[in-house]
């Protein structure tokens, strides 16, 4: 009963978002009030029945109804509790349902909190958002039903995928995906933008925390994923270029660019179009991305073909939507004024500079995971993109990118002069220089080139944004001001400050783990020690110890750093009894400084396993820098300016009736 | 003119890119040629899949040509490409090792016992690192490995009759007449 509750409220749920697509969209042309006024109140119906199949959904694999086929190849009565809700977008068609609860949630959320927004402009947006919708549950409905059903009911479940049963990979997804339905929001945005030709301040002002709030969550999900690869794959590397993460990296660099011109159009008028193209990509290399890897394309290229229907819809869905967008913006962005003019050296410049760059890379990466197909197509003969490839093109263009992050806060807005910006930036230079320089001291580097140039970077960061804190705050009274600003005057500047010293976080552990990183790969007997980067680990042997569906293999390490015991490690080789296979859970002893990683590898005869011991030093600064980001991003986002429930000023209020008044014909507003 | 016409960019871009996609959708992508072609198999040492508690590795591999080909039950190619290899397996003195890729280890087994095992030995890759290190695109792909355990070849996607006769079998010869 449950399971057909469920897929009716997924057809009630197109229903709405067909309504939600139409007629507020139709209303804003027509001028038909109540057809505008329809958006919020669909809205929440629509997100409503998402939410009831989403439930419907999860209650079924909470009471073990076998009887659904999802739940049947992705659940186990003997799975904890925690992991059976995990297992609904454990899979393609939950985690199509989860994309399509979290578009409703999105949308919800913009009907509650768009008091202060002009009627047609909410309407527009949701009726977009409605749109996408449409396509996803259209996609789910016709090729990949959640609630179906299968007759002979089995016995017992076959269990999610262990790699899944874990509590980082189950926050992963919401995560991850958060990100890349939000960017839909700006996406629709931009879109409704195009459609009534109006794009002002005012428009980057609403898109602004919309985007950094999704900005949050792909940042802290990519990060959760970067983790978790880390310590469940058991082979300690944190990024590996595999298609699945470059399909998140793609989003994140096109919605940081989004997010850094947003803030260009919303101060100073420039970057229009640009924005909204960048808008326009963000979301569609989401869409790219999910799809990608959802059809199996990227994880196995051969998978490709393996359900025509699927790779079809998916195919016309893209088109629609990615093609339809750019179609818009083709017509549209020609009529929008530039606007904002600005000189070669001045702030919009650095951040044109980052945003080109940001978008190389993404160009790049989306390059690099399309090539295998684009070349086969063409004839041109086959080619591999590894991840070498990757690396070295992310190494090229980063540093410059770091680069401009430094100069880019400190250069004026509009104009600036090159003296005035390097009297600026000239003690971090020097400084930065000379730590680059004694990283690359042999003692150090061993020879390691790399280093002196993550050093450089990391430290050219930091100087120049103390730097920029400290010519602030002589500006602002000194920490008074700071107080002041923290209190709620001006908390952005501090988020981006925040933020970019995530970016720093980020390059320092990079460097030092790739560079310092010791892994050893040994066979050890129980009783004897290795010792690594001065590290002793003493091995005593593996015992056998059940767990709720899965039995294990712990390994005991005891840890010495000279005479004194610093950690215990119980790494665990699991054997899930469904699915019957074997998973690696690796023991870490984590701090700032260095991680202690130890991983079974297989039993050899006589007692002997194969191990793999590691010393991974400031590994943990990687994930502290994604950590930093995210928070920076939130700090920005409670700043007064997007207070999102707030008194309108004077000025907002005009912005109001002035849109109230443009609803009607959009020759008007474009002219 | 000019102006407007900079803004068809983003759509003539994806508009390529949505060909390629479309392409791929009836594609075969075969035969991408592994970077690591002319380089040494690098180094691994896996359990065995087809005699638990034994190990097989690189060493194993030197001496002679072999081949080594990946494949994994939830492949559909594999299965078509498996009566070819068990074929070539019986009528050719050429050693292949196989390189179970990310599966489940029971169903394979059961599956060489269904089908025949054409292997020497195959290698149980569960995590997929020594196909991340091989390069893997996707299964079945195979390796051509000379004596000094260099790889010479690699074919993307199934083997067929033809493609033995064709291109394996004058490689083979030819690196079997090699020092």
């Amino acid at each position: 009963m449950i399971p057909e509750i469920g897929h009716l409220a997924l057809i009630l749920a197109l229903s709405l978002a067909i309504t939600q697509a139409i007629f507020p969209l139709v209303g804003t042309f027509t001028n038909t009030r109540s057809w505008v006024a329809m958006a919020r109140p669909v809205a929440w119906g629509h997100f409503l029945f998402l939410a009831i199949a989403f439930g419907c959904l999860i209650q079924s694999f909470l009471t073990d109804d076998f009887s659904v086929l999802y739940v049947a190849t992705n659940s186990n009565s003997h799975l904890p509790n925690l992991y059976k809700v995990a297992a609904v977008w454990g899979a393609h068609e939950g985690s199509l349902l989860l994309w399509a609860f979290l578009l409703g949630g999105w949308a919800a959320a913009i009907a509650l909190f768009s008091r202060g927004l002009p009627a047609h402009v909410v309407a527009r947006v949701l009726s977009v958002m409605g749109m996408i919708s449409i396509g996803f549950l259209l996609f789910m409905l016709i090729t990949s039903n959640p609630f179906e059903r299968i007759f002979p009911v089995p016995a017992e479940g076959r269990d999610l995928n262990p790699l899944l049963q874990d509590p980082g990979l189950a926050m992963h997804p919401p995560m991850l995906y958060m990100g890349y339905v939000g960017f839909s929001v700006a996406f629709s945005f931009s879109i409704a933008a195009l459609m009534g030709g109006k794009l002002d301040a005012a428009w980057a002002r609403w898109s602004r925390p919309w985007t950094i709030i999704a900005w949050i969550f792909l940042s802290l999900g990519i990060t959760l994923g970067s983790w978790w690869a880390y310590y469940e794959l058991g082979w300690g590397g944190w990024w590996f270029w595999d298609p699945v993460e470059n399909a998140s990296f793609m989003p994140w660099l096109a919605g940081t660019a989004l997010m850094h011109s947003l803030a260009v159009t919303e101060k100073r008028g420039a970057f229009k179009s640009w924005t909204v193209l960048l808008a326009l990509f963000a979301f569609s290399l989401s869409l790219l991305g999910t799809f990608l890897v959802r059809s199996g394309v990227l994880t196995s290229v051969h998978a490709f073909a393996t359900d025509p229907a699927r790779g079809v819809f998916i195919l016309i869905f893209l088109c629609l939507v990615i093609g339809g967008s750019l179609m818009l913006y083709a017509w549209r962005a020609p009529s929008i004024s530039s606007g904002g003019r600005f000189d070669f050296v001045s702030r919009e410049s650095f951040l044109l500079i980052n945003n080109l760059l940001l978008s190389v890379l993404a160009a790049l990466i989306l390059f690099g995971t399309l090539a295998p197909l684009i070349y086969d197509a063409m004839g041109w003969g086959k080619i591999s993109v590894g991840f070498p490839w990757f690396n070295t093109m992310f190494e090229m263009i980063a540093p410059f990118l770091v680069l401009a992050m430094g100069i880019g806060p400190m250069a004026r807005w509009k104009h600036d002069d090159f003296a005035h910006l390097f009297r600026q930036v000239r003690v971090a230079l020097v400084i930065s220089l000379i730590a680059g320089g004694v990283a690359l001291l042999p003692m150090f580097s061993h020879g390691k080139m790399l280093v002196g140039l993550g050093v450089t970077l990391t430290v050219w960061l930091i100087a120049t944004h103390l730097k920029n804190l400290q010519e602030r705050l002589k500006h602002k009274h000194g920490l008074k001001g700071l107080l002041r600003d923290l209190a709620g005057g001006s908390r952005s500047y501090y988020g981006m400050w925040l933020a970019h010293l995530g970016v720093a976080s980020f390059i320092i552990g990079a460097t030092v783990v790739s560079n310092y990183g010791i892994e050893k790969d040994i066979r050890m007997t129980p009783g004897s020690d290795v010792t690594i980067a001065g590290y002793r680990f003493v091995f005593d042997g593996v015992s056998k110890t059940p767990g709720p569906n899965y039995t294990a293999y712990r390994g005991h390490f005891r840890v010495f750093d000279g005479a004194n015991q610093v950690a215990v490690l119980e790494p665990e080789k699991r054997h899930y009894q469904m699915q019957g296979r074997p998973m690696t859970e690796a023991a870490i002893d984590p701090s700032l400084l260095r991680d202690l990683y130890v991983s079974l590898g297989e039993p050899i005869d006589g007692g002997d396993w194969s191990l793999r011991v590691y010393y991974k030093p400031f590994v943990r600064w990687i994930w502290l820098g994604g950590i930093l980001m995210a928070l920076g991003g939130l700090l920005s986002i409670s700043d007064r300016r997007y207070r999102i429930v707030r008194k309108l000023s004077k000025s907002e209020a005009a912005t109001r009736k002035a849109g109230t008044n443009a609803t009607g014909n959009p020759a008007t507003e474009t002219a | 003119m000019g102006r407007s016409l900079k803004f068809l960019i983003p759509l003539l871009l994806f508009g390529g890119i949505a060909l390629f996609l479309y392409k791929g959708l009836s594609m075969d992508p075969r035969a991408i040629p592994s970077p690591l072609i002319g380089k040494p198999v690098p180094e691994f040492s896996l359990p065995r899949l087809d005699a638990p508690g034994e190990k097989v590795t690189r060493k194993d591999l030197l001496g002679k040509v072999s081949l080594l080909n990946v494949w994994a039950t939830w492949c559909v190619s594999c299965r078509a490409e498996h009566g070819v290899l068990v074929d070539f397996a019986r009528t050719h003195k050429i050693p292949v090792y196989g390189l179970d890729w990310k599966d489940d280890e029971a169903g394979a087994q059961a599956w060489l016992e269904r089908l025949g095992n054409p292997y020497v030995a195959v290698a149980f890759d569960k995590i997929g690192r020594t196909a991340i290190d091989l390069g893997v695109y996707g299964a079945p792909e195979t390796f051509v490995i000379d004596k000094k355990g260099t790889i010479r070849h690699k074919i993307a996607g199934p083997l067929s009759p033809q493609l033995i006769e064709d291109e394996l079998l004058p490689l083979i010869n030819k690196l079997n007449q090699e020092g």
